[in-house]
């Protein structure tokens, strides 16, 4: 049952090869990270998790074409990356939607700049198609104002999907959401990628989110100075859904070990210094659902993750 | 419900208000049966003791200022030669000289504006231009026009054009700087073509900045066309009201003054009109 995603098939290079990317924005402090290096594979999804300025999102940035590294490499589909465009689709933190367009108008923008030749009717078509798949079609003549914070997000989950990006690209979609529009849109998110094979980057705060949506799971360190210290495999079957996923034994091992990462050892590994740094610039990796002795530091099981880190932090 | 009833005391305050003030003013100006007041007394002396329609009168009451008005719109459009002209006449060329210097404006203050905002060297490189020129009396411009341009129409056109434009640069080019770096990022991952850029995402998100940039400088052309007019004459209801003041008919100077209000005030609504149409909701 484990996902064969992952699995980089022989010949076919990865999607994206990350090598060594560091990123200073003053040359009088430390890089926010460095010596960040890591694969995403074709059809996989793959999460981000770490604390707040540890350069997550800049990372992304860097992967949108956004931002410039300071040092590294990114090859993105058998070429250098050196800035944004068509084949990566985003979805923005905060939706981004253009305000005074309606939804149907925003998904058209796009479709139009991927397709500058197409008729009108073709684009509004092909527009229509991707609203539908979100199921925003009853609100395609609404401007965004008047659109609740979960619609919003479909929305730009739909443009970044017209596109036909080869690459999706996600900063924390569904950080502004409330549990239940959540859930919502990550089975929609879910089932999406499921049916098109979609690529995914995504950076999330949420162990639960990253257990559900990711393939592999990589772990940062805090910054400054920040970098991957682990990456985990997710051993649960790839046809997990919300409500079946907890009650799998691995499920709660995965899950304590991504909280444990939190709440402890990104802290330790920062505070370790350079030798504990040294060793861990080459990031294991973990999977905790199978050797099950190794990992089960935490008795607290239900404890919600983020009810420990105010009090660590 | 409760908005209606507020608007509806609103109203009748405001109404109650302007009745009192109407009140006051007729009671102030009514001359008593027999001997003229001490107040009018002294300001025909002022007036280097007046003509005998001013020492009987005095300050007109509003009545009289109503009269006038009614007789000035009832015919708008007469034209007795070059000092006797219906309002109509008046107001249309001063309106035409503020749309025209206006336009001038839009012309160079948009394009510029943007530019400016859209480029941090320009905009270091032409601030201290524009902090120097923006503060200076858009009047004073005046001889300078005069000598330059002889002829004072044009240069009253000028001195339109150099008031609207400050306001509409800065706005725009603050609207410019400032759209959101997420729209801008939308668009460059979606590889939008420059021209699309500056129309489909810059201009509808600086739009409420440029409007409102719109707005204040149509408020200032307004009011400085009526300086204008008082300083080169010929036709307008600068030149007007000036007109009636050295006629000494108060009556007029009042009925123009409320005009110049009323027309100031119209124009305002139609901008925040506008504004409305273009302000959207994040």
């Amino acid at each position: 049952m484990r996902n064969e995603a992952s699995s980089v098939a022989p010949g076919v290079r990865p999607m994206v090869e990350v090598d060594r990317l560091g990123k200073r924005y003053r040359p009088d402090l430390p890089p926010v990270f460095e010596d960040v290096s890591f694969t995403v594979g074709r059809g996989e999804f793959v999460c981000v998790i770490g604390h707040s300025g540890c350069g997550k999102s800049t990372i992304l940035n860097v992967l949108a074409g956004l931002e410039r590294p300071t040092s590294g490499v990114v090859v993105f589909d058998n070429r250098e990356l050196t800035g944004p465009g068509l084949d990566r689709g985003v979805v923005f933190q905060g939706h981004a939607l253009l305000p005074w367009f309606s939804v149907e108008q925003n998904i058209a923008f796009a479709v139009r700049s991927r397709h500058p030749k197409w008729p009108h009717a073709k684009i509004m078509a092909h527009s229509a198609r991707f609203i539908e798949m979100v199921g925003m079609t009853a609100a395609a003549k609404k401007k965004p104002a008047e659109l609740s914070g979960g619609m919003k997000q479909r929305v730009g989950i739909a443009r970044a999907f017209a596109v036909e990006p080869k690459m999706l690209l996600l900063d924390e979609p569904f950080g502004a959401l409330d549990a239940l529009t959540r859930g919502v849109v990550q089975d929609e998110l879910l089932a999406i990628c499921a049916s098109t094979g979609q690529t995914v980057f995504m950076i999330t705060h949420d162990v639960d989110e990253a257990i559900l949506l990711a393939d592999r799971v990589l772990l940062m360190s805090n910054g400054p100075r920040a970098h991957i210290a682990e990456i985990v495999l997710n051993t649960l079957p790839r046809q997990r859904t919300r409500e079946d996923m907890h009650h799998d034994p691995r499920f709660y091992r995965i899950r304590n070990h991504l909280v444990d990462f939190l709440v402890r050892r990104s802290k330790l590994i920062q505070a370790g210094g350079s030798d504990a740094q040294s060793g861990l610039r080459t990031p294991v990796t973990v999977a905790p659902g199978e050797d099950e002795d190794s990992t089960d530091p935490t008795p607290g099981r239900d404890a919600r993750p983020f009810a420990h880190l105010s009090v660590v932090r | 419900m409760t908005i209606d009833k507020a608007r509806v005391k609103a109203t009748v305050l405001s109404l109650l208000f302007l009745v009192v003030l109407l009140g006051l003013w007729q009671v102030s100006t009514q001359t008593p049966a027999g001997a003229p007041a001490a107040g009018n007394d002294e300001y025909a002396r002022l007036m280097g003791a007046g003509g005998p329609q001013q020492a009987a009168s005095g300050f007109p009451t509003p009545a009289a200022v109503a009269a006038v008005a009614i007789k000035r719109l009832r015919q708008p459009f007469y034209d007795n030669g070059p000092n006797d002209k219906g309002i109509g006449i008046q107001l249309a060329f001063s309106l035409g000289r503020v749309a025209l210097g206006y336009l001038i404006a839009i012309v160079v203050a948009l394009p510029l504006g943007f530019a400016i905002g859209m480029s941090p060297l320009l905009h270091r490189a032409l601030d201290p231009f524009i902090q120097i020129l923006k503060p200076i009396s858009p009047l004073a411009w005046m001889p300078i026009a005069l000598y330059t341009i002889r002829d004072s129409s044009v240069s009253s056109v000028f001195v339109i054009f150099i008031c609207s434009l400050w306001p509409m640069l800065l706005n725009t080019a603050f609207g410019v700087a400032n759209v959101r770096r997420e729209w801008l990022d939308v668009a460059r991952t979606l590889e939008v073509s420059p021209l699309r850029q500056a129309f489909l995402v810059i201009l509808p998100a600086a739009a409420p900045a440029i409007i409102t940039g719109m707005r204040i400088s149509m408020g200032i052309a307004w009011l400085v066309i009526v300086a204008a007019e008082m300083l080169i004459g010929g036709v307008g209801v600068g030149y007007f009201l000036w007109n009636e003041w050295n006629n000494l008919s108060i009556a007029n100077v009042l009925f123009a003054v409320a005009l110049i209000g009323a027309v100031g005030m119209t124009l305002d609504a139609l901008f925040g009109l506008l504004q409305k149409k273009v302000t959207y909701a994040e």
